[in-house]
């Protein structure tokens, strides 16, 4: 048995225990916990092969799906240098949603747990999937269990957001289908890798139109899920709405699907569109950062602050990944973990602040630092993180991106660096007026952090501090990665520019 | 064709389904009057039951000696033994959906299940017809018993608005159809498919009229299968029939009006490919865009699923206009796909519905979830598998149709259809929402669990979504096998 097919494998297994545990008891999270931690577990024997040579895809499951002529489909799946990463985000995340979830979840938990880990098994399938087939299979099943989570446990005016929520990402998803469908039918497979070495080899070429119609197709779907700018509307409302366990999966984790297409597959298989594209994804991306940085400031929600500032952060990863530099490209692979973290932390310390007031209205809240202590310097530790200071996670990440997009055009760094400041100014205004002054006389009984709360802010505290400062343990890997990545945009640009193979002995062959 | 008209033994076994299936729909009507009036006429069900598990088996028979028979007017080959298959296992369901039903609306009898069996034997004609007659007559039988069908709860205005409604524009498009014949054979001196195709091939008559008499023809089938513009009687009849009966006419006999479209516009009219293409195009495109903008302002479940049973109609289509090899598998595979996923949706609308027929507004299923989890997460299902969430049937068929557009060019009829089927989710969530989301209210408080022929009915259906979702290869392989054979 292949370590990556357990892996991937077992959450579903998860799901199918959950669903035959008794609905009145804990079982169902114990079982899911058991579940998401073994995984989690499991997931870090991948880390060691996968980063041995970051180029190469380790783990590999390629089995047949379908062998139906015109249709072959396998099951094909790897880790490399990316998405390792993402795949032990994925892991270490998931377990903590599980968490939370048993006293922020108060009735059904049992569907709740069992949606938690087929949610987890589609996201470790976008994360290693090397066939677009497969690619778009888990897509979708992502994106059911995080519907009917919103939907079902969230407040308010659920119904509606949830099925936007829904509808938006698949109009963007079919196009991807469009895509994928258009690229099968230029070059007989869905295969990725297969895909990918024959565009290397020249045995088939895309021409700029092509490429740029297929661009557009995965673009629309990936840029909806990021968001980009302007097709960010179904994001304040879900985070807002969502149930608090689901906020911190769609911000940590579910947020990274998009931009991990983008740098996988936008970046490599349509590398001509994408540099065709580049300018305006680029100033999409800067209006996204300065955008969300200015709604953010004005935010009287606490969620739906952090949710805008979500928009802000993931502009800087889109510029950077639309930089075609290393340092770009590192910084995006970087900030993808390091916003899953801090922004992670942050929305669990929402779940915390919703569950203790009821509410997540900033007037609702003053001076809670004087009843709780511990609440209020993990937010800022989070906090901190999350606007980039020094030492902490998200700051490599940062510098890294802007380092990335000021080689590629300077202006577009110093636009984006507004968004730095933007963002500490909106964070560290609604900490002032939640935590700091006089406590405010409305809120009753306050209770501190427990050790059950702080369980699962532990780790996330020190990977902040980790990733901000042993930047080693991580960057030769995702280097080694990327770079092969880009040498592939940059040849297959190339290839495109001088529109015939440069190898045409190899076509010949063939 | 040779000068012996008799038919012989093999010719009996090419047409054992049909034979088997008129057997028992008789022998139902004598049982039932030789029954006494007290007995349980459930029974019957049984019968029917039984009668088309024996024709399915028949089915398999005759697929061994593939051929023609009765000198060319039907032909059993991978494609009509598909279609054949299909129809029966929409009737077998359809009867253990009726079961429980015709119990609750206290008109249990003996003749809907010979009327539904009699239907089985129209749809069977249809599959294998190789002659224009056949398909005449194939239709015709399907036809006038399922106009019965939709009527069946003669106390019912609106079972009898449904009926009158399918009968007057189903006659209407016979007669188109029977024009069509007329022309074909004025212009070919031939009802068979095959020698139609000779002659077109020829070239000697005047593609015009040839043109003009395929297009009599298309409007035929199209009113049975409900293509734009030819589509407003669908939802006010499967809003009107019994949601058992309406399961059926979205299932059965438009699976069998496609299989007979697909086979007189790919075997005789393949010559004339470059004037019908841009017919089926635009019909197909308006198909889809009139049947998913009318269902999403709907709020009656069934009504809602009539307008997505035209959407979907528009999607097959999509597969006739790509007009290739793989265009013929997708449609089979998507046909049998829509099938499944339609009558476990309508089975599950029946068992809410309850007596009468109270309960189908789509509020009217808000906390099933909460009452009846599985039953919900069953629904669950079959509505993903409407919208085309991976892992279910109708995500391949989807998928395998717009492929085949892609590979003959087709770019927009794809990229619209593609957009069409996510603005689709819109209202197919509608039922989400109201199951998971909403609180329970009237029609959850004397829901009594499923009765055990109609949880056959949805776990059947279940299981063939996520069966054909998940492990598609093996229908898709006899699809695309016999669809090569196709001639």
């Amino acid at each position: 048995m292949n370590l990556l097919s357990i892996v991937l494998f077992l959450p579903l297994i998860g799901f199918f225990v959950v669903l035959f545990t008794p609905r009145q008891s804990k079982a169902p999270f114990y079982t899911a916990l058991l579940a998401t931690v073994a995984t989690f577990l499991l997931s870090l024997g991948l880390l060691a092969p996968a980063t041995a040579n970051g180029a190469q895809f380790s783990s590999v499951i390629n089995a047949l799906w379908t062998d139906v002529p015109g249709l072959q489909i396998h099951l094909h799946l790897g880790v490399d240098g990316i998405s390792v990463w993402l795949v032990l985000l994925t892991t270490l995340l998931l377990p903590i949603g599980v968490w939370i979830s048993d006293s922020m979840i108060r009735e059904r938990h049992k569907t709740f747990f069992a949606l938690l880990l087929l949610f987890e098994f589609g996201l470790l399938g976008v994360f290693t999937a090397l066939d677009l087939f497969v690619f778009y299979v888990f897509w979708e099943i992502a994106l059911v269990p995080m519907y009917i989570m919103v939907g079902s446990w969230g407040r308010g005016m659920r119904g509606p957001v949830a099925v936007k929520f829904f509808v938006y990402t698949m109009l963007g998803s079919v196009l991807m289908l469009g895509s994928i469908l258009y690229l099968h039918s230029i070059t007989g497979t869905f295969d990725y890798v297969d895909i990918m070495s024959g565009l290397n080899s020249g045995s088939f070429t895309l021409r700029p139109a092509q490429q740029m119609v297929l661009f557009l197709g995965f673009f629309a779907a990936f840029a909806v899920k990021v968001p980009i700018f302007p097709l960010h509307t179904w994001l304040p409302n879900t985070y807002t709405q969502a149930p608090a366990p689901a906020t911190f999966l769609l911000a940590a984790v579910m947020s990274k699907m998009g931009v991990y297409g983008l740098l996988r597959f936008s970046l490599t298989l349509t590398a001509a569109g994408a540099h065709s594209a580049a300018r305006w994804v680029s100033v999409l991306a800067i209006i996204g950062i300065i955008y969300g940085a200015l709604l953010a400031l004005v935010q009287t929600n606490i969620k739906r602050l952090i949710a805008y500032s979500s928009i802000s952060h993931l502009g800087f990863i889109v510029l950077g990944i639309f930089s075609f530099r290393q340092q770009g490209a590192d910084g995006a692979v970087y900030q993808m973990l390091a916003h899953g973290i801090s922004t992670g932390a942050l929305f669990v310390l929402a779940g915390y602040l919703e569950q203790r007031r009821g509410s997540l209205e900033i007037s609702d809240f003053g001076g809670v630092a004087n009843v709780a202590p511990g609440l209020s310097t993990a937010f800022m530790i989070a906090l901190l993180a999350s606007v980039g200071l020094p030492a902490l996670c998200n700051f490599v990440g940062e510098f890294l991106l802007l380092q990335g997009a000021a080689l590629a055009k300077f202006s577009w760094a110093a636009w984006a660096a507004i968004g730095v400041i933007l963002s500490a100014a909106y964070m560290l205004w609604m900490y002032q007026r939640t935590f700091l002054g006089k406590l405010n006389t409305q809120i009753g009984e306050f209770a501190d952090l427990r050790a059950r709360d702080w369980a699962p802010l532990l780790p996330l505290i020190a990977l902040m501090v980790w990733l901000g400062i042993y930047t080693q343990s991580f960057l030769p890997a995702i280097s080694s990665a990327t770079s092969h990545l880009l040498e592939q945009t940059n040849m297959n640009n190339q290839y495109q520019v001088l529109a015939n193979p440069v190898r045409p002995e190899v076509a010949d062959v063939r | 064709m040779s000068g012996n008209y008799l038919p012989q033994a093999i010719d009996y076994l090419r047409f054992l389904p049909e034979i088997v299936l008129s057997v028992f729909g008789i022998v139902i009507m004598l049982l039932e009057a030789l029954m006494r009036a007290s007995a349980r006429r459930a029974s019957l069900g049984g019968v029917a039951l039984f009668g088309l598990a024996v024709a399915f088996l028949a089915n398999l028979w005759a697929a061994s000696n593939p051929g023609a028979a009765f000198s060319g007017m039907i032909v059993v080959d991978g494609y009509g033994t598909f279609f054949r298959g299909l129809v029966l296992v929409v009737g077998a369901l359809c009867v253990l959906n009726s079961l429980s039903y015709l119990d609750r609306e206290k008109s249990q009898t003996g003749e809907f299940y010979a009327l539904l069996l009699f239907s089985v034997v129209g749809q069977c004609v249809l599959a294998t017809a190789a002659d224009l007659i056949m398909v005449f007559i194939g239709l015709e039988i399907s036809s006038i018993a399922s106009y019965i069908l939709a009527g069946y709860l003669r106390d019912d205005r609106r079972n009898n608005e449904s009926a009158l409604k399918y009968f007057l524009l189903g006659s209407f498009a016979t007669a188109f159809l029977l024009y069509g014949i007329a022309w074909i054979y004025g212009l070919t001196g031939s009802t068979n498919l095959a020698q139609i195709r000779t002659v077109l091939d020829q070239g000697a008559s005047s593609t015009l009229v040839a043109g003009l008499a395929a297009a009599l023809l298309f409007v035929g089938f199209a009113f049975k299968v409900s293509v734009v513009p030819f589509q407003i009687w669908a939802p006010d009849v499967y809003q009107g029939a019994a949601s058992p009966v309406s399961a059926f006419l979205s299932a059965g006999p438009k699976a069998a009006a496609f299989a007979i479209l697909f086979r007189v516009f790919m075997v005789s009219f393949r010559p004339l490919n470059a004037r019908w293409i841009w017919l089926v195009w635009g019909c197909a495109l308006l198909t889809m865009i009139v049947g998913n903008f009318a269902a999403l302002l709907q709020t009656n479940v069934k009504r809602m699923l009539g307008y997505s049973s035209i959407a979907h109609a528009g999607y097959v289509l999509v597969a006739l206009a790509a007009s290739s090899q793989i265009g013929i598998a997708a449609a089979m595979f998507y046909l049998a796909s829509y099938a499944l996923m339609n009558i476990g949706a309508f089975a599950v609308i029946s068992y809410i519905a309850a007596r009468n027929e109270r309960f189908v507004k789509i509020d009217d299923l808000a906390g099933l979830g909460r009452r009846e989890p599985v039953t919900a997460a069953l629904l669950a299902i079959f509505v993903f598998s409407l919208i085309g969430v991976p892992l279910t049937g109708g995500f391949f068929g989807k998928f395998y149709v717009f492929q085949a557009a892609l590979n003959s060019h087709l770019v927009w009829l794809t990229v619209i259809g593609l957009i069409n089927s996510a603005i689709a989710a819109y209202y197919y969530l509608k039922i989400i929402v109201a199951i998971y989301m909403k609180e329970p209210g009237e029609s959850m408080e004397h829901l009594a669990p499923p009765a055990l022929s109609l949880r056959i009915a949805i776990w059947a259906s279940a299981l063939g979504v996520l069966i054909l979702g998940i492990f598609p290869g093996t229908l898709l392989s006899m699809a695309t096998s016999s669809a090569a054979l196709f001639r």
